[in-house]
């Protein structure tokens, strides 16, 4: 049985928001909410590095732990969803959750927080698959369309992988294998220059001081 | 003092009534999801695969995930 899961290659990650994008276009998530963020650590530093991050679809949730309606649900190919009818949007799974994948629209006036919104995977919620009621609370569900999440699927460089969780795993092996670490991996002289370019300068001799 | 008593007897009557206008306050139960190959209202159903068939579907997405490993295009 399929678990299905995202791989992020901070190495090919180029910082686009593409995936960002696409999330947001794919669901007509709304202003203020982002299912998925690209994070980039020492941004601006030569050798930053960004990675793509939503909700992980833990195996173990522990959004799912926390809440107190029970208003979340594991599918059998191991999507974490929620049902928003009965989130009452207390916020205990944006403290719980290691990624901060939950994400609460603001809702009417003096920024009441409304019902929590995240990553489904592309599968939608409880509602019938593919149904207006569906988008209009969850957006898109692409599983039930027999595709991948958008944000995966149009990913420029590869750098985002999603779906069952071993054949994402054999790929992103493959890669790392093929490509080495370093100078070597692709990309790297474009962006940083060439190994012999990044030398470090020769001490220049000293002229010997008249005395 | 008649009109007093009818007062009084009204405001117990409405007071004792109040409590048959509450809505029910337990909790409302998760529905239940159907699972994503039964079915899709969704004009825009991939290609080669038909909603219903499970094997379809696991097919259809294996594929789909390998497709993201270029190395099977360019070695």
């Amino acid at each position: 049985m399929a678990r299905m899961k995202f791989i992020c290659d901070a190495e090919r990650c180029i910082e686009c928001n593409g995936c960002v994008t696409a999330c947001k276009a794919e669901h007509d998530v709304p202003w203020g909410v982002n299912r998925r963020r690209v994070v980039t650590l020492n941004d601006g530093v030569p050798g930053e590095k960004s990675i793509s991050v939503a909700c992980m679809h833990c195996s173990d949730a522990p959004c799912m732990a926390v809440c107190p309606v029970d208003c979340f649900y594991r599918t059998d190919e191991g999507v974490v969803l929620h049902d928003k009818d009965v989130c009452i949007g207390c916020g205990y799974c944006s403290y719980a959750c290691p990624f901060g994948a939950p994400q609460f629209p603001t809702n009417g006036a003096f920024g009441l927080r409304g019902k929590m919104d995240k990553c489904t995977f592309c599968a939608g919620g409880p509602e019938a698959n593919g149904s207006e009621a569906e988008y209009e609370k969850y957006g898109r569900n692409r599983l039930s369309e027999g595709k991948l999440p958008a944000c995966a699927e149009m990913c420029s460089t590869k750098a985002l992988l999603g779906g069952d969780g071993d054949v994402v795993a054999d790929i992103f092996r493959t890669r790392v294998l093929n490509r080495g670490k370093g100078s070597e991996v692709w990309g790297w002289g474009t962006a940083y220059g060439k190994p012999t370019q990044g030398a470090p300068a020769q001490p220049v001799a000293k002229e010997p001081t008249k005395s | 003092m008649k009109r007093l008593l009818l007062i009084s007897a009204a405001v117990a009557v409405v007071s004792q009534l109040a409590a048959c206008g509450e809505k029910p306050q337990t909790a409302t139960t998760r529905n239940v999801d159907e699972k994503v190959w039964q079915a899709s209202d969704s004009p825009y159903v991939a290609a080669g695969y038909k909603p219903g068939d499970k094997a379809a579907w696991d097919d259809q997405l294996r594929t789909r995930a390998e497709s993201q490993n270029e190395y099977v295009k360019t070695k």
